[in-house]
């Protein structure tokens, strides 16, 4: 490189040619960091990006936090602080606790078959060699539908009344009746969720697989003649850093951005079908104006989300190993 | 061609020499035909006086326009009208200070208002205890019941009035091969509007308009557990369909000829005339022969106007003129004609009748007809904080009750005390 040496940084150097330098990464001397020179700088490039957590991330979460402690009017006039009654109204409130259960099962079932059948497609792709290109556009496709449209889709082929799903299961003699039935609108609920996860979970697992050096797989088929054993003592391994991006990315999907499929298929009307607890914060805050218990119940969830990607960071991130 | 240009840039030149207008908003929650209406209407108010100009914004759904208003208020940025549903109706009169009561605000700016002008059904639903128009009536349904002539001739019966006769017709118009009957939103016609039609009290502290504090739900008694009883089983005996909490999923077996009745909203005949095939026509909403003193009016449902507080002299005189324009009956009628919604003022429904509209459309007639029977003790309103949320509960334990989960009277109790403990907790949101 024919940059000039950075040890021999001016002060007057403008900030162009530092940046320049800073972009090309190389050093004369590799031994020693390139730093500011003036200990504000860094901050002023950092914050843009702060602006936007602080705004937009932190200062609601600690309004979130003030408000789980009172009672409030929704206009504003009169708050009543009430300590921790708003969490002990949500942890006994046995509606409350359903969706908790709902969520956490829905949060399992989902994720394990969102990231299985995204798995499973991946390594059939990876051996596919004619018209390769044309099932990798036919499983990705479907992520771009947006998860509203999903719900809407999905809606369609489990209506009561025309859907040709309903149709189908009376063929085999089962009525079902999502929205009205708890279980059956799990289950489309679930059906729906998993479809909308499985081309990202499916593009993830593909360029992972690609990515396993040739020489490894060859190495591999000379000691193992078993598919299955080379796809689980190699491929498998190999695949983990990927697989647990995935698993944090799903777990934050099914918790989070199911919302509108949720919202599609109960029609805005949940009655007794089933909800996540992100769908009951924005039904109790927004619907309801019960700003002191949604805050609650956001805080109880932003807790369990903290502790759940801790948990998984600290014991499964161990056992992952990055080639 | 050039004429035409000519002609806008002076309509344009007009528009900017009435530029001195006092700019006036209006958040509302209605979309499709409905919010149509309301574009024209704003614009037929600003055509009709040159010292206001009003501009209506749709906020999506009931409750979107709600939530939209209240952040709005909490930062100082809120729309001089506001329209709020029945079931939120507790929300916005229990902040006292976030609106100007209607009432006032039109007397205070001189324009005329009396009570009485307006149909007794609409006159307390919005009002204080005292009868204080609070919020200003605009968009008001009654639910009624809907039924298909054809099924009714070939079963040779006549509409039932009350639930009695309803058990006497319905088995006949299943014989003659259709369901009965279905209903849609089951909170509205069969706990609200059951407690209107047969005059039963709905909650403590006069239906909860005396005080916000110690208001207490009524729903598991007798009365009311027994209509859901009879329900369950009209619906284990095929003479009742219950299609979930959805409207739309209730109403789709009336519109595809299934249903020999429907129970919806007087507001929907225009809708259902598009989406039916076949002549239809309605009556009241049943009520109960055997529980005393039934027979009374119903609870209009839809919503009302509310005027913000924290708005500057001039743009509240604005939104006192737009409430007298709303409420004279040309624009109640134009209203009532294009969107089905019942007109709020005797006047205007005089004016109906008297252009021969309910000869054209009887079925329009049957709402406001309805919300003009007698007023009992307990037909005048409900006024309950946290509502939309013990709706909610209702429905889901409405769903249970027809799955078989829980029996009637264990579905009441736990509407009765989750009920209870919202409104206690609204209770504490007001001090």
């Amino acid at each position: 490189m024919t940059d000039t040496p950075l040890n021999m940084v001016e002060a007057d150097q403008t900030l162009v040619t530092r940046l320049r330098a800073w972009w090309s990464g190389e050093t004369a001397n590799p031994a020693k960091r390139v730093q500011f020179d003036r200990p504000l700088t860094p901050w002023l490039f950092l914050l843009p990006q702060l602006a936007v957590v602080v705004i937009f991330f932190y200062w609601p979460s600690v309004q979130a936090v003030t408000s789980s402690f009172y009672l409030e009017d929704p206009f504003g006039f009169g708050s009543t602080f009430v300590g921790m009654e708003n969490y002990t109204d949500a942890l006994n409130s046995s509606e409350y606790l359903g969706t908790a259960a709902f969520t956490a099962f829905f949060c399992v079932v989902v994720t394990t078959l969102a990231l299985s059948i995204g798995l499973l497609l991946a390594v059939k792709a990876d051996k596919v060699i004619r018209g390769a290109e044309s099932y990798k556009t036919l499983l990705i496709s479907v992520y771009a539908i947006a998860p509203p449209v999903a719900g809407l889709i999905g809606m369609m082929f489990f209506d009561m009344h025309m859907g040709p799903l309903k149709d189908l299961a009376a063929f085999f003699g089962y009525d079902l009746k999502v929205g009205i039935n708890y279980w059956d609108t799990a289950t489309a609920l679930i059906v729906i969720a998993v479809w909308k996860q499985i081309p990202y979970n499916f593009i993830f697992f593909l360029s992972g697989l690609q990515s396993v050096p040739v020489s490894v797989r060859e190495a591999a088929l000379i000691d193992a003649q078993s598919g299955w054993r080379r796809f689980w003592d190699i491929t498998l391994p190999l695949l983990a850093p990927t697989a647990f991006f995935l698993l944090v990315i799903n777990i934050t999907y099914t918790m989070f951005d199911t919302f509108p499929i949720i919202d599609v298929i109960v029609k805005d009307k949940p009655a007794n079908n089933p909800m996540t607890l992100v769908y009951k914060v924005y039904l109790d805050g927004f619907k309801g104006n019960d700003i002191g218990g949604s805050s609650a119940q956001s805080v109880i969830l932003m807790g369990v989300v903290a502790l759940l990607t801790v948990l998984q960071f600290r014991f499964l991130e161990r056992r992952v190993h990055y080639g | 061609m050039f004429k035409t240009t000519g002609l806008a840039i002076g309509s344009m030149l007009m528009a900017s020499t009435a530029f001195a207008a006092t700019d006036i908003t209006w958040w509302h929650g209605m979309g499709g035909r409905n919010g149509e209406v309301i574009n024209e209407i704003s614009q037929q108010f600003n055509a009709a006086q040159d010292q206001c100009n009003l501009t209506p914004i749709s906020k999506g759904t009931y409750e979107e326009a709600l939530s939209s208003g209240i952040a709005a208020f909490r930062s100082g940025e809120q729309p001089n009208i506001l329209q709020v549903f029945d079931a939120g109706a507790a929300t916005i009169i229990a902040a006292k200070g976030a609106t100007i009561p209607a009432e006032d605000l039109i007397t205070g700016a001189g324009e005329e208002f009396n009570r009485e002008d307006f149909i007794a059904g609409v006159r307390n639903f919005y009002a204080d205890s005292d009868g204080k128009f609070i919020g200003m009536p605009f968009n008001s349904s009654a639910p009624i019941m809907y039924y298909n002539i054809a099924a009714f001739e070939k079963a040779g019966v006549q509409p039932p009035k009350t639930w009695e006769e309803f058990e006497e017709v319905a088995p006949k118009l299943k014989e003659a091969g259709y369901l009965p009957m279905t209903a849609s939103q089951l909170t509205w016609m069969m706990v609200e509007n059951f407690k209107s039609r047969n005059n039963q009290q709905f909650a403590t502290n006069n239906n909860g308009y005396d005080a916000t504090q110690g208001t207490e739900i009524i729903v598991n008694d007798e009365n009311q557990v027994m209509m859901f009883e009879k329900l369950k089983e009209w619906a284990d005996e095929g003479l009742y369909g219950f299609y979930g909490a959805g409207w739309a999923d209730n109403l789709k077996p009336f519109e595809e000829g299934e249903a020999a009745m429907w129970i919806g909203s007087s507001g929907s005949f225009g809708g259902l005339q598009k989406s039916a095939d076949f002549d239809f026509d309605a009556v009241y909403m049943p009520y109960w022969d055997s529980i005393e003193g039934a027979g009374t009016q119903s609870f209009i449902g839809g919503a009302a106007l509310f005027a913000m507080a924290g708005k500057p002299e001039e743009q509240n005189t604005c939104t006192a003129q737009f409430f007298s324009f709303l409420t004279s009956p040309e624009t109640q009628v134009y209203w009532h004609k294009n969107t089905g919604y019942v007109p709020i003022t005797e006047a205007a429904y005089e004016m109906a009748k008297g252009e021969g509209y309910y000869d054209e459309q009887p079925v329009a007639e049957v709402g406001i007809q309805q919300l003009m029977l007698e007023t009992g003790e307990w037909s005048k309103g409900y006024r309950l904080g946290f509502y939309p949320q013990i709706r909610t509960v209702m429905e889901r334990e409405f769903n249970r009750i027809f799955s078989g989960e829980t029996e009637v009277k264990a579905a009441f109790d736990t509407i009765q005390q989750e009920g209870n403990a919202l409104l206690a907790r609204f209770a504490k949101t007001a001090n």
